[in-house]
């Protein structure tokens, strides 16, 4: 009875596993590769050249393709998710390093660094039809789940640039703490979540105002506060929590995402810089600039996992089911 | 005119009054509409010192492009903040007087002038009776007495000091734990500051001095350096050569010449600079490439320095909302100011001398060696004031001026 119990139990863990293998793709900026992650048996599956310097990832929301910006390329370039083969290019202006997808998934808006402007791709005819002058050095860029807003964040400016999507003109402008980073729109695009990386702080705004709802600020034990340079950040589907990389601080804060109190601070890879969640967002992946690692966070259990080598400079990621 | 009978010519001048009301109009809208913050740079021109070799040629206007970028990136965001900011420039012939063209043209008129002159004519300006409504931004000196004894309430440095630099060195010679120190000075005064420093320094980090010596030699060191260097530095055993000569008269001959295998650092071979063109973090390698498509040379540090006092400039009125000096200078000098420096930390100026604390970079010609706060370094506040004068050090009274 017992041992029948434990077989059944085996199996069932391992269809689960089936199940819910998913494939974590990750840009090694330095290595000029794409790593394809099995994050359920941790292990690195292959690498595969993609162009030089390769670092902002998206994919499709029909999980067909991989967009990736390889910015000594000056392009964006698009890649079969499931053949990885190059199936063709965006053009995305030069050095090309963060963008975001619409949510349909027919419009790119690409931060165009040293030229200070977005430009808005149509994916389908691979064409740009519009380039939109923003402040200096934009950097972090989303669309809000209901596509009514672009938010651009120019890095020296210390701005969020507000951009309607129906006209891509700027409706309106938010000064935000010193070199903002990474943007994120929970979930029912009521909030705008801002990382800082010179104040460390994460500032939360409410979408429909544009009023500053919180500036939340971290303080790790053991660690001086020049570490504390937040970058990417996501919130969970149901605004139970949100997560923040820290950067060199070398940990991921976990927020209650109502009542924005910092609740933990999980010790992950070096220069922690990028997050995704698993589809079903039991798990957080990140990616870990200096130790060339991602580590795999179990957000029930709220605790590091996992740590998995892919490759030099890992940058961005991206999870497909 | 005389052709034009008597109505018409009514006509004409009230047609010509209305314009004029018109634009006067306009010009008070858009004045309306736009907060100008109006800035000066003041510098005087330079002979070219004299030339160690020909790979580097004289760059006669170190500074003032980094002043126009910055000035380029405050507007960018005040198209945004309805703010405009206007940068004139005040080049001193080199047989002007500096002080002159300082009382006719700038004083009363500017609360921000951007100064890049060396020390004597900076504390000059800053006594000025004029100057009492004014900053400041020294884009130029590196000297510690400006920063302690000598220091003025209304100037700010944007270059790091002396002190500082030495200090970033002897954290890296300690964690290297090159500790043994042969200390090579020119005769110049600058020189003898600059060993000082180094002499601070290899105290404050427990660092021994085994050796110190003045270059006597040729300074066409071209023809005799094999020999006279070898000679010159054949002592008792040490771990590096520290030169001091600020302005490169010999210390490039050093390397590869001196009678043990050793390396050279100081002012030649590893140097400590607030800017460098190996400096790529950060995001240092936009600002990089963003200054060379404009200029068409690198970046150099009164660049450097000049950039940062735009930028102090322009991201305190922005926060303040305001071009006038009261709020713009308190902000500048309040725990929110933090100023982006590509360089990892944000950048503040120090409230007790004036003195922006930032990174140092340590850098070999073609490569960059490290970044000073050296790992391990601690500080109660920012290991950034584990470089230069710490409050409880500086002898610089602010406040009782």
């Amino acid at each position: 009875m017992m041992k029948k119990n434990v077989l059944g139990l085996f199996l069932l863990t391992t269809l689960v596993g089936q199940v819910n293998a998913e494939t974590v793709f990750v840009t090694l900026e330095k290595d000029n590769a794409l790593a394809v992650v099995d994050p359920i048996a941790g292990k690195l599956l292959k690498t595969v050249p993609v162009g030089q310097r390769p670092r902002g990832i998206s994919i499709s929301p029909d999980y067909k393709y991989l967009y990736i910006a390889t910015s000594d390329d000056n392009t964006i370039k698009v890649i079969d998710a499931n053949s990885l083969k190059e199936v063709g290019k965006l053009p995305s202006g030069e050095d090309p390093e963060t963008f975001a997808l619409n949510p349909k998934g027919d419009r790119m808006y690409v931060s165009n660094e040293d030229d200070s402007m977005v430009t808005v791709i149509d994916v389908a005819k691979k064409k740009a039809i519009k380039q939109i002058k923003v402040g200096v050095e934009p950097e972090g860029i989303t669309v809000s789940p209901d596509n009514k807003w672009v938010i651009s964040a120019s890095e020296t400016t210390n701005m969020l640039h507000w951009i309607d999507t129906k006209t891509s003109e700027i409706s309106d402008n938010t000064l935000v703490d010193p070199r903002p980073r990474a943007l994120g729109f929970t979930a029912d695009s009521q909030q705008l979540w801002v990382t800082s990386e010179m104040a460390g702080t994460l500032m939360i705004l409410d979408a429909n105002t544009r009023q500053l709802i919180k500036t939340v600020k971290f303080a790790a034990q053991g660690v001086t506060a020049d570490k504390i340079q937040p970058v990417g950040v996501v919130i969970d589907k149901e605004r139970k929590r949100g997560y923040v990389a820290l950067g060199p601080a070398n940990r991921v804060a976990v927020i209650n995402a109502q009542t924005f109190e910092v609740e933990k601070y999980l010790l992950v890879g070096q220069r922690v810089w990028n997050l995704a969640f698993s589809p079903d967002q039991k798990r957080l992946y990140t990616t870990n600039g200096v130790s060339n690692d991602i580590s795999i966070i179990d957000l029930d259990e709220q605790k590091v996992t996992k740590s998995i080598a892919v490759g030099t400079y890992p940058w961005g990621v991206a999870v497909k089911p | 005119m005389r052709s034009i009978n008597p109505f018409f010519q009514i006509i004409i001048k009230c047609l010509l009054l209305s314009q004029l009301i018109a634009v006067g109009t306009s010009h008070a809208a858009t004045a309306k509409a736009k907060q100008i913050i109006n800035i000066a740079y003041l510098t005087q021109e330079q002979a070219p010192p004299p030339a160690l070799s020909n790979l580097d040629s004289f760059i006669k206007d170190k500074g003032l492009p980094g002043a126009e970028l910055g000035i380029a990136d405050n507007n960018t965001t005040g198209q945004f903040t309805s703010q405009q900011f206007i940068l004139k420039t005040f080049i001193v012939p080199l047989d002007g007087n500096v002080i002159d063209i300082y009382n006719k043209n700038i004083a009363g008129q500017y609360s921000f002038v951007v100064v890049n002159l060396p020390a004597t004519q900076l504390n000059q300006l800053a006594d000025l009776p004029a100057t009492k409504q004014t900053v400041l931004f020294d884009v130029a000196t590196i000297d510690d007495e400006l920063r302690n004894g000598q220091c003025r309430n209304n100037v700010l440095h944007l270059l790091p000091s002396r002190a500082m630099r030495a200090d970033a060195l002897a954290q890296y010679m300690m964690k290297k734990r090159w500790s043994k120190w042969f200390l090579v000075v020119g005769p110049n005064q600058e020189d003898q500051l600059y060993a000082g420093a180094i002499k601070r320094a290899a105290k404050r980090f427990g660092m021994k001095i085994v050796a110190e010596k003045t270059w006597e030699h040729t300074f066409d060191a071209r023809k005799t350096a094999q020999s006279d260097v070898a000679v010159f530095t054949q002592i008792d055993d040490y771990d590096v050569l520290v030169v001091a000569d600020e302005q490169g008269l010999f210390g490039e001959y050093l390397d590869y010449r001196t009678w043990y295998s050793r390396p050279v650092i100081g002012t030649q071979g590893l140097t400590a600079t607030a800017w460098h063109k190996t400096h790529e973090q950060w995001g240092a390698v936009q600002m990089q490439n963003r200054f060379k498509d404009k200029v068409g040379r690198w970046m150099e540090e009164q660049d450097y320095g000049a950039y940062l006092a735009a930028r102090a400039i322009g991201e305190a009125a922005t926060r303040t909302k305001s071009n006038e000096l009261k709020p713009v200078k308190d902000y500048m000098l309040s725990d929110q100011f933090a100023l982006q420096g590509y360089k990892g930390n944000p950048l503040s100026f120090r409230s007790w001398d004036g003195q922006l604390r930032q990174p140092i970079l340590l850098s070999a010609p073609r490569s960059q060696v490290a970044v000073a706060p050296i790992e391990g370094f601690l500080h109660p506040k920012t290991e950034l004031d584990t470089l230069g004068y710490d409050q409880p050090e500086s002898q610089c009274q602010w406040s009782k001026q």
